[in-house]
């Protein structure tokens, strides 16, 4: 009996190092070590042999068992490796081929500039305010300290709208109307700065644009100077430019400010770029917003972002960003 | 404002380096916008006379001159210039020389020509800006004399400044000296100005009450002319002097002719160029007139009738109105606008003997009404609209009078008239030394302050810790502490005020909206989109163009008729875009823009009702895919109930559009724009397109944001198809599967279908319906018993039948 367990072994053993394929191989693992093969058969007749028979054939069937498992398992590996080989080889893909598809999508320049300035006011503490961009005179340029006949009203060349009584309603020209919504709507201590669009009545060039964008920061609170002032400009310089920048500031004149100052920024090169306006906020504004300026005091500051975002990118015209050219709307 | 150092040195007690007067212009805020040294680079250049000047035989803009520089020999130059004839004498750059450009003058061919130098222009020498031709000399200069030498130019620099509206003492030489003086501490002084050669001053001086009155020269006195404020809140102060014996040959000498061309005015004529560089000094703008035609010698100052008509000057009939102030003389013919240009009819001529000299403060609010209305801006008006300074009325006459005695041989009769009108209140202010440190961050004393403010004409007064300051008549705009807190930064100077950090803490954020609106941005560049910033005004007509109400609010100035209407919609913008980029042979573009739009007001207000609008554009894409875009917005915006209503909408195509819903209530527009609007746009793709009004959008319903309980146990799931009307909406049928049943977790259309078996007019929906509880797994019977529910209810509600 012994005898008959080699001889099978050694034929399944054969016939399984020959399978040709994984189904194959299932077969013959079915039909040789299942339970209905040969070797099963064997168990079943054990019962008539003496113990000591019983042991040997028992030790022999279980090795036949361990051989064949081994050898089917050792060829399956085999036959798996050359299934993956082929699989692959058919699946192949050079993906260098792909079309063009989707694309990632394209923040506007001009907002990529306003959120990372967003993101720089909050992180020094401001929250971001807004405002209409058709305004009325009041908040435009009579609570600003615009006398009717101001000379500094022809600095800012305002497009009119036809509603109202005439000239009583703009476009704003400023975000400056943000401070006095701002003012009127709550009491200090106010930190805040204001984002949006402006529009000034100018011929359009490549330097110019009647349609364009600032950012305005408002400060009122007890005990704000004009040192802080110059501290906070220096402090933005410094987290939006870069460590190695700095500001100066140099004496000018707005109506809604007093003192007032223009700001310039120091590249690490030593060049200047003339950034914008700043000030202590004039104490008619205070008042126009329903603010005590002997209680408080606080103060302003504001820039164009459009030629600064020109000037970054090396944009030479300023019209691109108003145009709607894929071309241009996808570089960055 | 131009300024030469050497006019400013005339008022500065000891030298000051160019360098030092540039950095102290640019610290006390009339910032240099160019510097220009003068009298530099003319080593080499020399006094030519033009012998001959020949066509250029191969250019027609160019011409031989033969010129002689002393040698008696013929040295050929190419010249562009016609401007010159044979006999003149001419700037000669000879060869070798170093233009103040950094040009270097050699040998060369022109044209095949040679060319043995360069004549110059004004321009070229650093002497005016005349361009147009070569400067023809006086002919009495030495030939070869060097250039600097037979001009004798001296080096000098010419700056100009900004000067913004707050500084009217900035508008003369003097003033800009008195604040130089005052910044690099050397001292201001006013040059010992005599009033008129040969004749003794003796003043008479009438009327001066406010609200003027007419005043006259008593008989004997020698001087016979008036002056008559009619009109005392537009003028504050005439003062009139009468200056005789005018020599009609005289020209004004070279060296003010200089002055006058540097600063950027042309010399016209010896009166004319005296009132210039007074007004350039000092500040004050003046009038002379021929005393033979001003009628009565008397001139009245009066607001103009409406309709009335004067010429003025530069040869313009001006239509009147009240807002305009008057010269006119005692017949009370109008003879020049206030302030802002004299008339033709009394202009000083070749005949004039006497001079009426109009020294005047007119009030700045009146100049500015007036210039503007009138369309007339002039170096007087500008002067005059800052705030000129009633205080330097007599030391301008004086220097007039000295100037015109010196050139024009005139001598000025002893008497003046002086009339007053209304001058603005200057009260002295009070300035609390606490208060300026506590604006300004600074640790000022009281007595640093005052001297501070001396050096630059406010006088102060000590009151206890505080000063009491006089402000300065020359300085207008100041009236106020603040105005007072501004000059002492000023001259104590930004740079020296320690910079502070904000200290106190505090929570910087974005609110909800400036958040959501990020995540807008962000998901919509997600989905590849690119964002555009077209400009919000629109071409009349765009709007009916792009189908939509033809009406928007009106701008009534527009720089170009095709930017004069503001955008009702954002639709007009982005198919404008997708018409550029088509144009362009750049297909299939998909861009968005949030942007503000501009409808009517509502009734009792006066401001537009602006709206923050989210607009999708997709080009070459159909209606669905701009309805996905707004499922993933709302999503995004987790509004609560959002549907789709197919309905016609202006500027979507007629049976491809629907309104965007949440709550029910309309936010916006979905679907695609109108072929016919694409057609009018040369555009051939389809397009897909949504509009949001964002203000409505985040003012719905949200979903909650509590937590809805997963359940642990299996889902039962099962697909429902049904043959549902063309007029039913799909969105209608899945809205009464949710609710059907409480067992519903989820709903999704994965399937449409029209064709046969299913009838003409209506279409198969499939829904995968997933059906759920959170405490146990369903039995076949409760999920066969809602499903009963959801066919009974959807057969109901919208006629359709269960497909098998």
């Amino acid at each position: 009996m012994i005898d008959d367990i080699r001889r099978i072994q050694a034929e399944a053993a054969n016939q399984i190092a020959g399978a040709a394929s994984l189904d194959e191989l299932a077969t013959l693992e079915r039909d040789l070590v299942g339970k209905g093969s040969e070797l099963t058969g064997f168990k079943k007749q054990m019962g008539s042999l003496d113990h000591e028979a019983r042991r040997e054939v028992g030790a022999a069937l279980n090795r036949a068992r361990e051989v064949l498992a081994a050898a089917v398992a050792e060829r399956r590996e085999v036959l798996e490796g050359q299934a993956a080989a082929e699989r692959a080889t058919a699946e192949r893909l050079d993906l260098t081929e792909v079309r063009a598809g989707r694309d990632a999508g394209h923040l506007h320049l001009v907002t990529q500039a306003i959120e990372e300035l967003e993101d720089v006011f909050v992180g020094l503490g401001f929250t971001v305010s807004e405002g209409p961009e058709v305004e009325d005179d009041w908040h435009n340029f009579t609570a600003l300290n615009f006398g009717t006949y101001h000379p500094a009203r022809d600095m800012q060349d305002t497009f009119f709208v036809a509603l109202g009584e005439p000239k009583e309603v703009v476009m704003r020209t400023h975000t400056s109307p943000v401070q006095v919504r701002t003012m009127e709507e709550r009491q200090p201590p106010i930190y805040s700065v204001m984002p949006g669009r402006v529009y000034r009545n100018e011929a359009t060039d490549a330097t110019h644009l009647a349609v364009f964008h600032q950012i305005e920061g408002l400060v009122i609170d007890r005990g704000i100077t004009f040192g802080h002032l110059a501290g906070t400009i220096d402090r933005f310089t410094k987290a939006y430019f870069g460590e190695g920048f700095s500001s100066r500031l140099r004496p000018s004149y707005f109506p809604f400010t007093e003192p007032s100052a223009e700001f310039d920024i120091q590249r690490p090169d030593g060049t200047w770029l003339e950034l914008g306006g700043c000030g202590m906020v004039h104490p008619n504004v205070l008042r126009n917003g329903g603010i005590d300026p002997e209680e408080f005091s606080g103060f302003a500051f504001g820039f164009g972002i459009d030629r600064l975002v020109a000037t970054r990118h090396g944009v030479t015209d300023l019209r691109e960003l108003t145009g709607t050219d894929v071309r241009f709307l996808e570089q960055f | 404002m131009k300024v030469l150092s050497s006019w400013l040195h005339e008022f500065l007690d000891s030298p000051v380096a160019p360098e030092a007067i540039a950095a102290a212009f640019d610290d006390l805020g009339t910032p240099v916008e160019e510097e220009t040294r003068l009298g530099e680079g003319l080593d080499g250049i020399e006094v030519a006379q033009v012998l001959a000047l020949e066509p250029h035989p191969n250019a027609d803009k160019i011409q031989l001159v033969q010129v002689d520089r002393g040698d008696g020999e013929a040295l050929q130059i190419c010249c562009g210039a016609f401007n010159m004839a044979v006999g003149d004498k001419v700037p000669l750059a000879t060869l070798g020389t170093v233009m103040p450009g950094g040009m270097e003058i050699a040998r060369r061919k022109m044209r095949g020509e040679w060319s043995n130098g360069m004549l110059c222009s004004a321009r070229e020498l650093g002497l005016g800006d005349d361009h147009a031709g070569i400067l023809v000399l006086d002919p009495a200069l030495e030939l070869g004399a060097p250039i600097a030498d037979a001009l004798a130019i001296e080096p000098d620099v010419l700056w100009e400044l900004e000067v913004n509206p707050n500084r009217p003492d900035a508008m003369s030489i003097m003033g800009l000296a008195r604040d130089v003086a005052a910044k690099v501490g050397v001292g201001f002084r006013i040059p010992a100005w005599t009033r008129a050669v040969g004749t003794a001053p003796a003043d008479v001086v009438w009327g001066t009450e406010g609200g003027g009155g007419r005043s006259a020269a008593p008989d004997g006195s020698g001087g016979e002319f008036a002056v008559d404020i009619v009109d005392p809140n537009g003028c504050g102060r005439f003062v009139a002097r009468v200056l005789r014996g005018l020599d009609p040959s005289a020209s004004s000498p070279a060296w003010m002719q200089r002055r006058l061309t540097a600063l950027g005015m042309r010399p016209i004529s010896a009166m004319v160029d005296i009132s210039n560089y007074v007004m350039l000094e000092t500040g004050q703008p003046n009038h002379p007139y021929d005393l033979a035609k001003v009628a009565q010698q008397t001139l009245r100052v009066r607001r103009a009738v409406d309709g009335e008509t004067l010429v003025t000057l530069d040869d313009v009939e001006r239509k009147l109105t009240v807002e305009d102030l008057l010269i006119c003389d005692g017949d009370d013919r109008a003879v020049g606008l206030a302030g802002i240009m004299g008339g033709a009819e009394c202009e000083i001529g070749p005949s004039t003997s006497d001079v009426l000299l109009e020294m005047a403060w007119f009030d700045p609010t009146s100049i500015s009404r007036s210039s503007r209305r009138v369309g007339l801006r002039s170096e007087a008006s500008a002067r005059f609209e800052k705030g000129a300074d009633p205080g330097v009325v007599d030391l301008a006459a004086d220097r007039f009078c000295q100037l015109a005695a010196e050139i024009c041989g005139t001598t000025t009769e002893p008497v003046q008239v002086d009339v007053v009108g209304t001058l603005p209140p200057r009260p002295p202010v009070l300035v609390r030394t606490a208060r300026v440190n506590a604006l300004l961050g600074t640790d000022l004393s009281r007595d640093q302050m005052a001297g501070l403010l001396d050096a630059i004409g406010f006088a102060s007064v000590v009151d206890g810790d505080d000063l009491s300051v006089a402000v300065p008549t020359w300085r207008y705009d100041s009236a106020t502490e603040i105005d007072v807190v501004e000059e002492v930064a000023r001259h104590h100077g930004y740079d020296n005020i320690p910079r502070r950090d904000l200290t106190e803490p505090r929570a910087g954020r974005l609110t909800d909206r400036q958040l959501s609106r990020r995540g807008l941005r962000r998901l919509l560049c997600g989905l590849g989109l690119a964002e555009v910033l077209p400009l919000p005004f629109l071409a009349p007509g765009q709007l009916a163009a792009s189908g939509l109400d033809p009406d928007g609010i009106e701008l009534v100035n527009p720089l170009v008729a095709d930017e004069s209407i503001l955008r009702t919609a954002l639709l007009p913008g982005l198919v404008g875009a997708v018409a550029h980029n088509h144009a362009r042979r750049q297909f299939g573009v998909a861009l968005w823009e949030i942007g503000h739009v501009f409808l009517p007001p509502p009734s009792g207000q006066l401001l537009p009702d602006e709206q923050e609008h989210l607009a999708v554009v997709l080009a070459g894409q159909e209606a669905p895919a701009a309805v996905e875009v707004w499922q993933i917005v709302a999503r995004q915006l987790r509004l609560a109930d959002v549907t789709v209503e197919n309905a016609e909408l202006p500027g979507l195509h007629p049976t491809r559009g629907a309104r965007a819903l949440v709550g029910g209530q309309p936010v916006g527009i979905v679907g695609e724009i109108d072929p016919q609007v694409l057609a009018r746009h040369d555009v051939t793709e389809r397009v897909a397109y949504l509009e949001i009004d964002l203000d409505a959008a985040w003012a719905a319903p949200r979903l909650s944001d509590e937590y809805r309980q997963i359940s642990r146990f299996p889902s039962s799931d099962i697909d429902l198809a049904f043959e549902v009307p063309d007029a039913v909406s799909a969105s209608a049928v899945e809205s009464t599967l949710r609710t059907a049943d409480d067992l519903v977790w989820s709903v999704k259309l994965f399937d449409t279908y029209r064709g046969a078996p299913v009838a003409e007019g209506a279409r198969s929906l499939a829904y995968a319906v997933r059906l759920q509880a959170v405490d146990r797994t369903l039995t076949d019977a409760e999920v066969a018993e809602a499903r009963g529910r959801m066919i009974d209810a959807v057969t109901a509600a919208h006629g359709a039948t269960l497909r098998g």
